[in-house]
C-alpha cells in the first residue's frame, strides 16, 4: 500500500501540468454542479419558507364554552399532524388584522371576528391531501363553525413544489453525469498517458490490483481537490452575488463535506472505470 | 521447460499466424528463435509470456499450462520470466536504479532484498555506475543492458529477448549477445528472436526457425516432411 501511495504522489509530481489540468477539469465540472446546487437550495429553502405559512384555521360558534374548546385544543395538538395549534380570542383576532391590514386597520370593529384555534402543520403534512385530511377531522367538533385554510393557494403551492422537485431532479441529474463524463474522460486521458507505464508493469508481473491501486488513490485525491476547489469557486460566486445583488443561503458543513466527499467518489469511480477498461482492453 | 504441443494461432482478420508448431526448451538452453520479418518469432514469445494464447494445442512454461491459464496466474508467470525488447521499453522519467528495482517491488519483494540485488544484477550487466542515471542519458546498448537488468532481477527460468539487438549497432550487438551468453552460462536459460544470421552463424547455439507461421529448422532435431531444410 505504501508503494501505491507513493506511486500516486509521485505521479503527481511527474506531470504537473497534465495533473493540474485534470484537478482543474474535475473543479470546473463539480462547480457548474455546486452552482445548481445552490440555486436549488435556495429554491428549497424559499418554497419551505412558503409552506411554513400553511395554517388551518377553525372558527369557533358563537358562545362555545371555553372548556369545550380547550379539550378540542388539546386533541387537535396531538394529532400527528400537527407541529402547534393555539386558541386566538377575537380581541387577539382583531389586533393581527390590523397588524396585517396597516392603513386600512380602522375597517374592522371589536366583535366582529370570531374566536379561532389556529393550527400549524408539521413539515411532510402540508400538502393539500393532509391539509384537507386535518381541516376534515377538526370540521366533527359541532361547535367548529367553519374551517378554512386556503385550499387553492395551498393545491398551487404544492404544484410548484412538485414542479420544481422534477426539475432540480432532472437537472441535477444532466449536471451530475455530464461532471462525472467529463471527469472520468480527463481521468482516461491520464491514464491513456500512462499506458507505456501499466504495459511495462504487467510485463514485469504485477498484478491487475497493484496496477490499480496507485490510479484509485491518484483519482480519490484530484477528485477531493477538485471538490475542495469547486467548494471554494461557489463560495466565491456567492459572496459575489451576495454583495452585487441579494443574499443567498450557502451550504453548510455536512453538504460542504458530502460535496468534497462526492468529488472523491466520483475521482474514485471515474479511476476504477477507467483504469479497469484499460486493463481489459490491453 | 517450455514446450509448445501442436500450437496454432489464428487471428480473426488476418487467419492463420502459426500452424501445428512443437517444440521443446529446456532448463538452461541457449535458443534462436530465427526467421524473416512476419514469420510470427514474436507471436511464439508472445505466448510463452501468456500474452496470447493459442487457438488450438498447448503451451507449457515452467509447468503452467495455457490450457488450464486463468488471467490471475499471468503476473505470477511473468514474474518467473525475463522479458527483453527491442524497443528497451524503460520508464524513461525514472532511475537505472529505479527502472530495474520496479521489476521487485511489483512483486512485493521486501525493500532490504530489493537494494542488494539491483545492485547485484547492475554489476552483473556492467552497469553499477550509471544506477542513478536516466535511461535517455545512456547510450542504445547501454539502455537495453539495464532492460536485461530489470529481466535478471527476479531470477527467471528464462530470459526471452525479442530482437534485443534489433536497434544496436555491431560493438553494442556483441556486447548485449555475450551479455545473454554469460547469463546463460550462470543456468538461466535464454530464447532469443532475431532476424541477425550473422550472430546465429557465429554462435554455435540451438536454431529453431519459423517461416510462414511454421517450424521449419531446429538445429537439434531433424525435421521430417515439407518442413525440412
Amino acid at each position: 500500500m505504501r508503494l501505491a501511495w507513493r506511486e500516486a504522489v509521485m505521479a503527481f509530481r511527474r506531470a504537473p501540468m497534465l495533473n493540474a489540468l485534470s484537478i482543474t477539469t474535475i473543479a470546473f465540472s463539480l462547480f457548474a454542479f455546486g452552482l445548481f446546487g445552490l440555486v436549488a437550495l435556495n429554491m428549497s429553502q424559499a418554497l419551505t419558507r412558503l409552506e411554513d405559512r400553511v395554517e388551518i384555521r377553525a372558527f369557533l360558534g358563537d358562545g362555545t364554552a371555553s372548556e369545550a374548546a380547550a379539550t378540542a385544543l388539546g386533541d387537535i395538538t396531538a394529532f400527528p399532524e400537527v407541529a402547534s395549534a393555539a386558541l386566538v380570542t377575537p380581541q387577539q383576532a382583531l389586533d393581527r388584522a390590523r397588524k396585517e391590514l396597516g392603513e386600512f386597520n380602522d375597517v374592522f370593529d371589536a366583535g366582529l371576528l370570531p374566536s379561532s384555534i389556529d393550527i400549524q402543520l408539521k413539515p411532510g403534512f402540508r400538502d393539500p391531501e393532509h391539509v384537507r385530511a386535518v381541516a376534515a377531522r377538526i370540521k366533527t367538533y359541532d361547535f367548529i363553525e367553519d374551517v378554512r385554510f386556503g385550499e387553492e393557494w395551498v393545491e398551487k403551492l404544492h404544484q410548484i413544489r412538485n414542479i420544481a422537485t422534477l426539475a432540480g431532479t432532472a437537472l441535477g441529474l444532466t449536471f451530475a453525469i455530464v461532471a462525472v463524463i467529463i471527469i472520468g474522460s480527463t481521468i482516461r486521458m491520464a491514464i491513456l498517458a500512462r499506458a507505456r507505464e501499466i504495459a511495462i508493469m504487467r510485463l514485469v508481473g504485477a498484478t491487475d490490483s497493484f496496477i490499480r491501486a496507485p490510479f484509485l488513490i491518484e483519482g480519490s485525491l484530484k477528485g477531493t481537490l477538485g471538490g475542495v476547489l469547486a467548494l471554494l469557486l461557489t463560495w466565491a460566486t456567492n459572496e459575489i452575488i451576495g454583495r452585487v445583488a441579494f443574499s443567498a443561503a450557502f451550504f453548510d458543513l455536512r453538504l460542504s463535506i458530502l460535496g468534497i466527499f462526492a468529488g472523491a467518489l466520483i475521482g474514485l469511480g471515474g479511476s476504477a472505470f477507467s483504469v479497469g477498461r484499460h486493463l481489459r482492453d490491453v | 521447460m517450455i514446450r509448445f504441443t501442436r500450437v496454432r494461432k489464428e487471428y480473426p482478420r488476418t487467419g492463420v499466424a502459426l500452424n501445428d508448431v512443437s517444440f521443446q526448451v529446456n532448463k538452461g538452453e541457449f535458443v534462436f528463435l530465427t526467421g524473416p520479418s512476419g514469420a510470427c518469432k514474436s507471436t511464439i514469445l508472445k505466448m510463452i509470456f501468456a500474452d496470447e494464447l493459442p487457438t488450438s494445442g498447448e503451451v507449457k512454461v515452467a509447468n503452467v499450462s495455457s490450457a488450464t491459464l486463468k488471467h490471475r496466474d499471468v503476473a505470477r508467470l511473468r514474474r518467473k520470466l525475463g522479458i527483453v525488447f527491442q524497443d528497451f521499453r524503460l520508464l524513461e522519467d525514472r532511475t537505472v536504479e529505479a527502472n530495474v528495482s520496479f521489476a521487485l517491488e511489483v512483486t512485493g519483494a521486501p525493500r532490504s532484498v530489493i537494494g542488494s540485488r539491483v545492485a547485484r544484477v547492475l554489476t552483473q550487466v556492467g552497469l553499477s555506475s550509471k544506477a542513478r542515471a536516466l535511461p535517455t542519458e545512456l547510450s542504445g546498448g547501454e539502455q537495453q543492458r539495464v532492460a536485461i537488468a530489470r529481466a535478471l532481477v527476479n531470477d527467471p527460468v528464462v530470459i526471452l529477448a525479442d530482437e534485443p539487438t534489433g536497434n544496436l549497432d555491431e560493438r553494442a550487438t556483441r556486447g548485449v549477445f555475450e551479455l545473454l551468453r554469460d547469463i546463460n552460462a550462470t543456468g538461466t536459460a535464454v530464447m532469443m528472436a532475431t532476424h541477425n544470421l550473422e550472430l546465429v552463424k557465429r554462435s554455435d547455439c540451438r536454431t529453431l526457425e519459423i517461416n510462414r507461421g511454421q517450424l521449419v529448422f531446429d538445429s537439434h532435431e531433424p525435421m521430417t516432411g515439407q518442413g525440412e531444410r
